[in-house]
């Protein structure tokens, strides 16, 4: 096929491919004599480095704020000091990693404007509406109520204090669906009319927009993948605890319930991301062809694990595929039909008007493998580990014991890549079949300035997630405090800066 | 009065709320190395922003948000327009944060005094440019119609660094510092409230002639609306009262009188801004609007009822934090202050 090849060989194409060759060959050599990288590269690269950075702490957030909570809960039901014990020690962990989800994610509330003002004037009638509510309704809740359970261990009943944590959990739950429900429009644009005299999309219906099954089925799917995210990260912790003989007491349940919060949320992931997959199928077929890097429509198509050779549509060198499974995947028939990238690319090219309209193949082909992989993985080690506490074990041997410290990185992949496939395969369009990308940029805003603004965040970044990783490390290297709970008055404040 | 209208003031309130409270965030920032000469102190001062800080800053996402939201061509000329200043604020709000939660882990003296001076560095900075950012809307930018309609800014960086918006930073600044003063003396104990009473009283003085000078400038140049004139009168009043009271050592009068006169200040600059959200520095050029900023009708009215029931929802939650943590706090309160939870390692 010569008009996916990179090189664009010139050599097995049919008359007809050979002009659309010469056509792009033109087109490309228009763009080489641009600079290498324009204001629009340089805006996605910066949105994609601060998304995937906020994005690496965001789950971990979501996940332990409810793991703690009922850390928490367990000690205020059983008045066992193990169960304080953990929830200030596993506390401090989730307090280290929310600080920096909060601060990156005040970037993402103004980068829109910044960088991409034409796709805020475009879509902001719609898009602005979930981001507001998002901070009325869920950022309120989890800072202040977060900073009651901070501080408020001796300023506020037991009841009252456990509440305080339950209701900062659920400010993150409101979070998520509200950006999500915000992302589904750019996926899948509903509750929407385009007025063609302002240029701009206008909501016709809030309802629509907030309860699309595009919305709802990313809801689902992203929540258990922080609870994922968070078993494993305190199972992890636990396996290290264990490792080195510290507070076993705590780590052995915190373990354990790591695990099960790993093996459900993976089945929970796995149900709601099939879902995800049909729905997506039918929004974005594009997508769906380019997770699997199918260029020719196909009945019973297989689901390839990996391909060795080119992902252009040419012969792959060497694949190990099961039949079936993504007409399966896509239509939840395994005889169903799959369209391909050459057949959706002709009838957008109908819809739309001349153009590319294929993302890039091995970034969304591996990125759907790598999400599937990581999680699985991590799902595979939680469940040997609860194999080998059935009877009341404990897992003993050192080298199981030190792989499991890895465990916390894998889910954390997963997400990455899970959002790397999403929002990647949707490509060209920022909203899916009504705007594209190149169009969103802020027309003002100089590659200059973008490139300066792109490396000083992404210095930072690196500065904090060394200081971050230090910390948590160090954190739990301290361990868990053992020195006895003090009771009744105390001069001194239990929590200070 | 029409949905935008609402929403213009609405979006006020919000920067109001940011203001007040954010405000003395920042001026307690800056103060920190004046006011607490030790660990102990360092670590009181810090402490009564502790439980406070996060939920303060959700005002401005709120405020971003909602100027998203209701006035979708504001948040897009305004940001990819003050491009700079606003990408300055971002990196001091992240490295404040961090420093806020992470200064005190380590007993290390180097480790300390880096995040007290990041501190102090991060709150300076958006102090500063936040005030000339609000004056640089007053006064007008160069705005021009690009070719698929939008108003577009069409200056650069250097353009918003003229002396009247140096003057409204310089105002805000001051203003800060001594609303955070203020706050301090209403809520420490000991040395730390002595010496920001004393600040107050300087720093009072300071604001008090920046500004004067800063709204005179605005009713002899840009605009003489009797609002706007009364509105100055106003802030100029209540300033004083804020700092009499902080001279007779009435520290909850001069913090609420502080924060009534940040809040009447946002409200003057609104009222000379009224009914334009970014107006053009040349008469007659385009600019924008509450009308043709705004989003349509349909959010407007979606974005009101979500606004009506959850603001009132979260002042009273909020308040009740601040309810929750009203004791001062003593230095001597602070266990070891000289060691971090990640000194030592259990075993």
């Amino acid at each position: 096929m010569c008009l996916r090849s990179k090189q664009l060989q010139v050599r097995n194409c049919t008359s007809k491919e050979l002009e659309l060759c010469i056509a792009v060959r033109g087109k490309l050599k228009v763009r080489d004599r641009r600079v290498p990288m324009n204001a629009l590269d340089l805006a996605r690269w910066q949105f994609a480095i601060t998304t995937v950075y906020h994005f690496i702490f965001v789950p971990i957030t979501i996940g332990s704020g409810f793991l703690v909570a009922g850390l928490q809960t367990a000690w205020y039901r059983t008045n066992k000091e193990k169960y304080l014990r953990a929830t200030k020690f596993f506390g401090k962990l989730f307090l280290i990693n929310f600080a920096i989800g909060v601060v990156t994610g005040i970037v993402q509330e103004f980068q829109f404007g910044m960088n991409w003002s034409s796709y805020s004037r475009f879509v902001g009638d719609i898009f602005g509406a979930p981001l507001a509510m998002e901070g009325l309704l869920a950022f309120f809740l989890e800072s202040t109520f977060l900073g009651l359970w901070i501080f408020g261990w001796d300023r506020l009943s037991k009841r009252a204090h456990l509440a305080t944590i339950w209701i900062a959990a659920i400010g993150t739950l409101l979070s998520a669906y509200f950006i999500l429900a915000a992302n589904a429009f750019m996926q899948h644009p509903v509750g929407y009319e385009y007025n063609p005299e302002t240029g701009r999309a206008e909501l016709k219906s809030i309802v629509a927009l907030l309860t699309q099954n595009t919305a709802v089925s990313a809801f689902f799917h992203t929540i258990p993948s922080a609870f994922l995210t968070a078993g494993a990260l305190f199972a992890g912790v636990a396996g290290w605890m264990i490792l080195k003989g510290r507070d076993v007491e705590v780590a052995r349940p915190v373990m354990k319930t790591g695990m099960i919060v790993v093996v459900i949320s993976f089945l929970l992931v796995g149900v709601t991301g099939d879902w995800s997959a049909r729905i997506m199928t039918e929004q974005q077929p594009m997508k769906m062809a380019a997770a699997e890097a199918l260029y020719d429509t196909k009945a019973s198509a297989p689901f390839s694990l990996f391909t060795v050779g080119t992902l252009d549509g040419s012969k792959a060198v060497y694949q190990i595929a099961i039949p079936s499974v993504l007409s399966f995947m896509s239509t939840g028939d395994f005889n169903g039909t799959v369209e391909g990238i050459n057949d959706l690319q002709k009838a957008y090219e109908e819809k739309y008007g001349a153009g590319d309209y294929t993302p890039n193949i091995p970034i969304a082909y591996w990125s759907f493998r790598l999400m599937i992989g990581f999680g699985g993985l991590a799902a595979l080690f939680a469940l040997m580990t609860l194999w080998y506490m059935r009877k009341g074990g404990i897992p003993q041997n050192k080298f199981y014991l030190r792989s499991m410290i890895a465990l916390p990185f894998l889910p954390i992949l997963a997400n990455s890549f899970g959002w790397i496939f999403t929002e990647s395969a949707r490509q060209p369009w920022v909203v899916f079949g009504l705007f594209k990308t190149a169009d969103g940029v802020s027309p003002g805003v100089s590659a200059g300035s973008v490139l300066f603004t792109m490396i000083t965040f992404t210095l930072l970044y690196g500065v904090l997630a060394v200081i971050e990783f230090g910390l948590m490390v160090r954190t739990i290297k301290v361990g868990t405090d053992m020195s006895p709970v003090q009771t009744g008055e105390s001069k001194t404040l239990t929590m200070a800066y | 009065m029409s949905f935008n209208s609402v929403w213009f003031i609405l979006i006020a309130i919000l920067w109001i709320g940011y203001f007040i409270l954010e405000g003395f965030d920042f001026g307690v920032g800056i103060l920190l190395k004046v006011v607490a000469k030790n660990q102990a102190e360092r670590r009181a001062v810090l402490t009564t922003l502790g439980p406070l800080w996060d939920g303060n800053e959700v005002w401005l996402l709120v405020a971003g948000g909602a100027t998203f939201a209701a006035f979708p061509e504001w948040y897009a000329t305004l940001f990819s327009g003050f491009y700079l200043p606003l990408f300055l604020i971002l990196i001091s709000l992240i490295v404040r944060g961090v420093a806020f939660e992470y200064r005190s882990k380590y007993g290390k003296a180097e480790w300390r005094s880096r995040w007290d001076n990041a501190i102090v560095i991060a709150s300076f900075i958006p102090a500063l440019l936040w005030g000339v950012a609000f004056a640089n809307i007053v006064r007008g930018v160069p705005l021009e119609k690009s070719a698929t309609g939008a108003i577009e800014y069409a200056g650069g960086f250097f353009n918003l660094l003229n002396p009247y918006a140096l003057l409204g930073g310089l105002t805000t600044l001051s203003l800060f510092v001594t609303h955070g003063a203020f706050f301090l003396a209403l809520k420490t104990e000991g040395d730390i409230r002595v010496r920001s009473n004393a600040i107050g009283i300087k720093m009072g003085l300071v604001t008090a002639v920046l500004a004067v000078s800063f709204l005179g400038w605005t009713l002899a140049s840009l605009t003489s609306k009797a609002s706007v004139v009364t509105g100055s009168l106003v802030v100029v009043i209540s300033w004083l009262a804020a700092l009499a009271a902080n001279y007779k050592g009435r520290e909850g009068w001069a913090f609420l009188f502080s924060a009534i006169t940040t809040a009447l200040v946002v409200i003057t600059l609104f009222l000379a801004l009224y009914p334009n959200v970014m107006p053009n520095i040349t008469a007659g050029g385009p600019g924008l609007d509450i009308f043709n900023a705004s989003s349509t009708q349909y959010t407007l009215k979606v974005m009101t009822v979500v606004a009506v029931v959850m603001t009132p929802l979260v002042l009273i939650y909020q308040g009740w934090t601040y309810w929750v943590f009203r004791k001062r706090i003593n230095p001597n309160q602070i266990a070891k202050p000289e060691s971090g939870v990640l000194d030592s390692i259990n075993s």
